[in-house]
């Protein structure tokens, strides 16, 4: 199976070298080439620099034949951007798009993409643990 | 007529300039401080501050009312989409412009369905290429979404056309000539109208199609 990664992170590095342990085929994209320096020096996947926008970029990482996409830059509206196109031009089957956004999540996941919202997941587990002394 | 203007640089602060004096409403939105507190002293509370990509902001800004037209001009090609989907599809704003900065990113607005989209640099190609012609085609029209285009030429000496009939000329499938403008008189083509060196023809065509074209009325 075959996975790209676009924005490789603190996130992004984490997600491509797990799905790297699981035996999947990944290509990391990130602007930064010290980026590949968080994928550790057995890193055998592929990387390569550049922006996550650039289409001839995302065929050379091999879109046309992921399975996956996973979008973690560090800016939501490149992430919603490349997740669409990703989905509506590239047909990728699996598309998943971290924004930190709570309102453009929103929006964009009622709009048909994958949205992951560290954010919300943060508000709902701080207001739960807080009203967990509601019952304790 | 209720305009909302988001980025406010060279081009969203010139057009809430020239939009006000017109007697039109216009807020506009800047996120950085430095150019928010010049364009405050300007437009006072016409300015809203903050990234205009964010829903409060852009409800604070009145983007509810709905806003008759609202036009994405940050110099950040994927905020201006994200404004113009926004702005469409939750607010339902029925205009929206929106500027590209890097023409590269043409390619993403027109699968986003966003339109119409005004770029700088793509302007001033079209105006080189009509002025320093390619091959002796300029491109006047680009009809993206219908994928046609309109082109000017203008019939070469020797070409495979010169002195013939346009039902007699062999055209490239999926193209046809508009107009051939011959000593300044202008006449719309049809199968009976005769071709010279020297006329100025019109030609709509299927993108692609230029180079076959250019075999039949360009000298080979």
């Amino acid at each position: 199976m075959k996975a790209i990664v676009v924005g490789c992170g603190r996130v992004g590095s984490s997600v491509a070298l797990q799905l790297h342990d699981s035996g999947w085929d990944v290509t990391c994209i990130d602007e930064n080439e010290d980026a590949l320096t968080r994928l550790g020096e057995s890193w055998t996947g592929g990387f390569l620099v550049g922006h996550g926008m650039d289409l001839q970029l995302l065929r050379e990482a091999g879109i046309e034949e992921a399975d996956a996409v996973v979008v973690t830059t560090d800016g939501d509206n490149s992430n919603i951007v490349i997740g669409q196109v990703a989905q509506e031009r590239f047909e990728v089957p699996a598309v998943i798009v971290r924004v930190l956004d709570p309102g453009r999540a929103q929006f964009y996941s009622e709009r048909g993409l994958r949205i992951v919202c560290p954010t919300s997941a943060a508000i709902e587990t701080l207001v739960g643990a807080v009203r967990a002394r509601e019952t304790a | 007529m209720y305009v909302l203007i988001a980025g406010g640089g060279k081009v969203g602060a010139n057009l809430t300039r020239s939009l006000t004096r017109a007697g039109t409403e216009v807020t506009l939105i800047e996120q950085k401080a430095y150019r928010f507190d010049k364009l405050e002293a300007e437009f006072e509370h016409q300015v809203v501050r903050g990234d205009a990509t964010e829903l409060f902001v852009l409800e604070r800004a009145g983007i509810k009312r709905p806003p008759d037209l609202v036009v994405a001009a940050t110099g950040d090609d994927e905020d201006n989409i994200v404004i113009c989907q926004l702005a469409r599809e939750k607010y339902g704003v029925d205009k929206v412009i929106a500027r590209i900065n890097d023409p590269r990113n043409q390619t993403y607005f027109d699968l986003l369905g966003i339109s119409p989209t005004v770029s700088a640099t793509g302007s001033i190609m079209a105006l080189i290429e009509h002025e320093v012609p390619e091959h002796g085609l300029i491109h006047l029209l680009e009809l993206r979404k219908e994928n046609l285009e309109i082109v000017e030429l203008t019939i070469d000496k020797g070409s495979a056309c010169e002195g013939k009939r346009v039902s007699n000329v062999r055209l490239p499938e999926g193209a046809r000539l508009i107009s051939v403008v011959r000593a300044g008189k202008a006449e719309i083509a049809d199968g009976e109208t005769q071709l010279e060196a020297g006329d100025q023809v019109l030609a709509i065509l299927e993108s692609g199609k230029e180079d076959e074209l250019r075999k039949i009325l360009l000298k080979p």
